[in-house]
């Protein structure tokens, strides 16, 4: 096969290749951001619940302080 | 139900079998004499081609699970498959454009019954999103979803028997064939690929379901923290009874 059909081919090669590989990093690429967004909403969550545990401190407190 | 038991090992398996096929593609596959170097995209691109179909298929069998049991799981489950499929689908049209270009001077030849039919099932399935997302109530849209899974599923076969029975123009068909021109090397390095292919569909699927499945955990949450939070304000608000 001659040198110049040979690098044309393998141009071709390498962009078929290229395309999975890339089709698959935007792929994950989507996926770290919906982990990023969901680490997010974790985060905020936990802040919720810590809240939620300190007011049910100042409930205590009330409910002592009634007794 | 936890989807990310045995994720880590899937994702291993998934590595090494796409990297051995991708290195017998390199290294031991023989060049094709027609076609050349170029002949090599069929160990990327007809596995694909095959597990997208695959897929499709496996979103109309999940969807079949979810109308006969109704638990919400397996429609989501068939809504993976689907998305999954589409995903690789738009792999598949990319990597075969490249490859009639190559071989063909052409990217597209619309009187290729294989090509065409690939196409109208990706139309079709490309619908299925819009579709179910333009129904708002959760219950109606998952069994519209089933039913378009299962009638286009069923069609996926159907259409590839009827392009198996058509007379090709310029695209080479190989499976069925006895002068395929494909040595022992060559089936040995597209079986290979063709197991990497689905073992890496098998590891999205359970990574996309891993993630939904935690996301839907995290709405149950939020909504038990919100509510209990409402409750706590309301305990709070209420007079106090005084006791003598």
């Amino acid at each position: 096969m001659p040198a110049q059909e040979l690098s044309e081919a393998g141009k071709y090669l390498a962009a078929a290749y290229g395309v999975f590989v890339a089709l698959l990093l935007i792929y994950f690429s989507i996926m770290a951001l919906k982990l990023s967004r969901m680490e997010r909403q974790l985060t905020e969550l936990n802040e919720l619940a810590e809240r939620g545990r300190d007011g049910e401190t100042a409930d205590d407190a009330l409910e002592k302080e009634r007794v | 139900m936890t989807y990310g038991k045995g994720l880590p090992g899937l994702a291993a398996a998934t590595c090494l079998t796409l990297t051995t096929g991708f290195l017998l593609v390199a290294f031991y596959a023989p060049t094709d004499v027609d076609q050349g170097l170029i002949q090599k995209i069929f160990y990327l691109h007809v596995p694909l081609a095959i597990v997208t179909l695959g897929g499709f298929i496996l979103g109309g069998i999940l969807a079949i699970a979810y109308l006969r049991t109704g638990e919400r799981v397996w429609d989501v489950r068939s809504y993976v498959a689907i998305h999954l499929s589409l995903v690789l689908g738009v792999a598949v049209l990319l990597t075969g454009a490249i490859w009639a270009k190559a071989s063909w001077g052409v990217w597209w030849e619309w009187k290729e019954p294989t090509l065409v039919s690939f196409l109208i099932v990706f139309l079709l399935y490309a619908t299925y999103q819009p579709l179910r997302f333009s129904i708002d109530d959760p219950e109606r849209q998952s069994r519209y979803a089933a039913v378009f899974a299962i009638t286009a599923g069923a069609f996926v076969p159907l259409n590839f028997l009827a392009v198996r029975l058509a007379e090709p123009l310029i695209h080479p068909r190989v499976f069925g064939a006895a002068d395929s021109g494909m040595e022992g090397p060559m089936w040995l390095t597209f079986f290979v690929c063709l197991a990497g292919m689905t073992l890496l569909f098998m590891a999205l699927w359970k990574y996309e379901m891993t993630s939904k499945n935690a996301a839907q955990q995290l709405r149950a949450l939020r909504r038990r923290l919100a509510d209990e939070a409402e409750a706590r304000e309301r305990r709070s608000a209420a007079p106090a009874t005084t006791t003598s």
